[in-house]
């Protein structure tokens, strides 16, 4: 059994070490982290919908870089814009993307609802890509942080590295508090059970379109958030922010740190862009590199990177609904439910 | 007569040029297990997948009570209160025996979609769900891996979910299949029970158990019903005995 105190303390002592880092670290490594956060954060939101409502979504990209541009476009060139007016507006325009995407896609499965959302995500890239809006392929340049002020009193420098660093990271414990929540409440129970048996989710009277439509919408309106200080911290956002390329990389982040729990896409990103980071210093061929050791921690570790943190200490993170015991063989193999929803729709 | 709790009024399903269901209408009565028998390829498993919502009916109507719920979906019309068991059984196979259930109580309870409130902290539902376990005498079994027990305590646990969801009729799909016999005579017992304040509809090929339990039967072939009654008239009925029992002239 989980130990309490290990639950508890493991947690805490990772965030006062994350938060003394800037005392630490050189300013790039600041920065650097910042960066990971923010597509642990993506990663994170991306995992509502992958491991929880188990639909892969090829389009998270596209929300991300929707607040950006939002962000971009919303931003005065003379001077910063107000956070308190741009982020719900980069957040929503997400949130009306997700709503749009998925109350479409979401009446697909599969392989299917892969294809068309990834069709979607292409379509938003192009039509930054392919028009002037904020200066087309070339992208466009944010020249002022966002501002945090009350009755003009500024309350949080983001022109500051560290600054900026710390309020990632404080994103990074409210996103994890409020999946936690959201993935323990019975909304969530709801959609993992969708996830295990569509067909008996949908004869016990769980509303499956609804229920996962509402994911799709509140992981890309967090997909938002991510993007909208990721484009504050470049200070710049271009098309590839909402390309194919980056959705697929965070689905790797998703599936390397371990889909089966809310923290586990954020190891995910620390551990692929780690990975990166140390292998640039090292060598010109550092693609392959890493290529070959993403394919070997899948092999090896089939239930993420989480897997080996929980051999290690205990299981400090408990899975959401998968249990622990691992018996010779289920009498019903997992992915089986799925073939048996589509015999009916044949039958 | 006790209260109709489902009535299907000449309904009629079509795959293309075939008729799978034709001009089928019956009453399952509140207190009673009415049977539906037949051949293979009778029609029975679609009527109880037009029943449940789980297939569009090409015309007729299905109430339930007073309610007409030949538009709604599944979910819909599990809420309504119908509640099902499958031909295969269909349960949340990676999750506890006691969530499977549980998550049946939490889709009938007050707020099934609750958001930041832990899922297991609602004492009502958790309640609910252990008088369900404790209906098909499956409390003991509360923490197994659901998906890792015997095929005949899968279907108990099935029946569980769909006593959970306090349904007005339940549609019970071949549940004896694939049973060994001490299996079945467990299955048989719970069947048995069900009618108390429900009404249930079964579909089943094993006929001791058939008569052992129906009140009404309904007999169909090649989509159509060619008998209904009680089941010793219904024995006795050439017609049904030359479709189905045995021969007539024997």
């Amino acid at each position: 059994m989980a130990n309490p105190m290990k639950q508890k303390v493991l947690p805490l002592l990772l965030v006062a070490l994350a938060a003394a880092l800037p005392f630490l670290a050189p300013t790039y490594y600041v920065q650097f982290s910042t960066r990971v956060f923010l597509l642990g954060l993506l990663a994170m939101s991306l995992n509502l919908v992958v491991g929880f409502g188990g639909l892969v979504s090829m389009c998270h990209a596209a929300f991300f870089g929707l607040a950006g541009y939002a962000l971009a476009l919303a931003s005065p060139q003379s001077g910063p814009a107000s956070l308190w007016l741009t982020l719900p507006l980069a957040v929503g325009v997400a949130a009306l993307a997700a709503l749009a995407i998925g109350g479409l896609s979401l009446r697909t499965r599969g392989i299917y609802f892969i294809m068309v959302t990834l069709a979607f995500g292409e379509m938003l890239f192009f039509l930054f890509h392919d028009t002037q809006i904020a200066g087309g392929s070339d992208g466009a340049y944010i020249y002022f942080k966002p501002e945090v002020a009350i009755a003009g009193v500024p309350l949080i420098d983001l022109e500051n590295p560290r600054t900026f660093y710390w309020v990632a990271l404080g994103l990074l414990v409210v996103f994890v508090m409020l999946l936690k929540a959201l993935t323990n409440s019975a909304f969530g129970h709801a959609l993992v059970a969708a996830r295990n048996n569509e067909r008996r989710a949908r004869s016990l009277g769980f509303p499956i379109f609804r229920i996962r439509l509402t994911a799709f919408v509140i992981s890309g309106a967090l997909a938002g958030i991510a993007g909208y200080f990721a484009a504050a911290q470049y200070g710049f956002v271009a098309p590839q922010l909402l390309g194919w390329h980056l959705s697929a990389t965070i689905l790797v982040m998703v599936v390397l740190g371990g889909m089966r729990t809310v923290t586990g896409p954020l190891i995910g990103a620390v551990v692929l862009l780690g990975l990166e980071e140390v292998l640039k210093a090292l060598t010109e061929h550092w693609k392959l590199i890493e290529g070959l050791i993403v394919i070997a921690i899948v092999l090896v570790l089939p239930g993420g990177v989480q897997d080996l943190a929980d051999r290690v200490f205990g299981s400090a993170t408990r899975r959401v609904d998968e249990p622990r015991s691992r018996p010779e063989k289920p009498a019903v193999p997992p992915g089986e439910p799925a073939a048996a929803t589509r015999e009916v729709e044949h039958a | 007569m006790p209260e109709i709790a489902l009535r299907a009024g000449a309904l009629e399903k079509r795959f293309g040029g075939l008729r799978a269901v034709s001009e089928v209408s019956l009453d399952v009565r509140i207190g009673e297990i009415h049977a539906v028998i037949g051949p293979n390829g009778a029609g029975k498993s679609t009527l109880i997948n037009l029943l449940s919502g789980d297939l569009p009916v090409t015309s007729g109507t299905i109430t339930i009570g007073d309610h007409d719920v030949t538009r709604l979906g599944p979910d819909r019309r599990g809420l309504a209160g119908v509640g099902r068991s499958y031909q295969k059984t269909t349960i949340f196979p990676q999750s506890t025996v006691f969530e499977n259930v549980r998550l049946a109580a939490q889709a009938r309870s007050q707020k099934p979609l609750r958001m930041f409130t832990h899922a297991l902290a609602d004492d009502s539902v958790n309640l609910h769900a252990r008088g369900a376990l404790q209906k098909v005498g499956l409390e003991h079994r509360a923490d197994a891996v659901a998906g890792f027990m015997s095929h005949g305590e899968q279907r108990q646990l099935e029946i569980a979910m769909v006593l959970a969801t306090d349904p007005v009729i339940i549609l019970l799909d071949e549940p004896l299949a694939g049973m060994g016999q001490s299996e079945a005579l467990g299955v048989i017992q719970v069947i048995r029970s069900l009618k108390d304040g429900r009404a249930v509809l079964l579909v089943e090929h094993d006929m001791d158990a058939v008569f052992a339990l129906a009140d009404r039967l309904t007999v169909m072939a090649d989509g159509r019903v060619i008998g209904s009654g009680a089941p010793e008239e219904v024995r006795n009925d050439p017609a049904v005995r030359a479709a189905y029992l045995g021969h007539g002239d024997h």
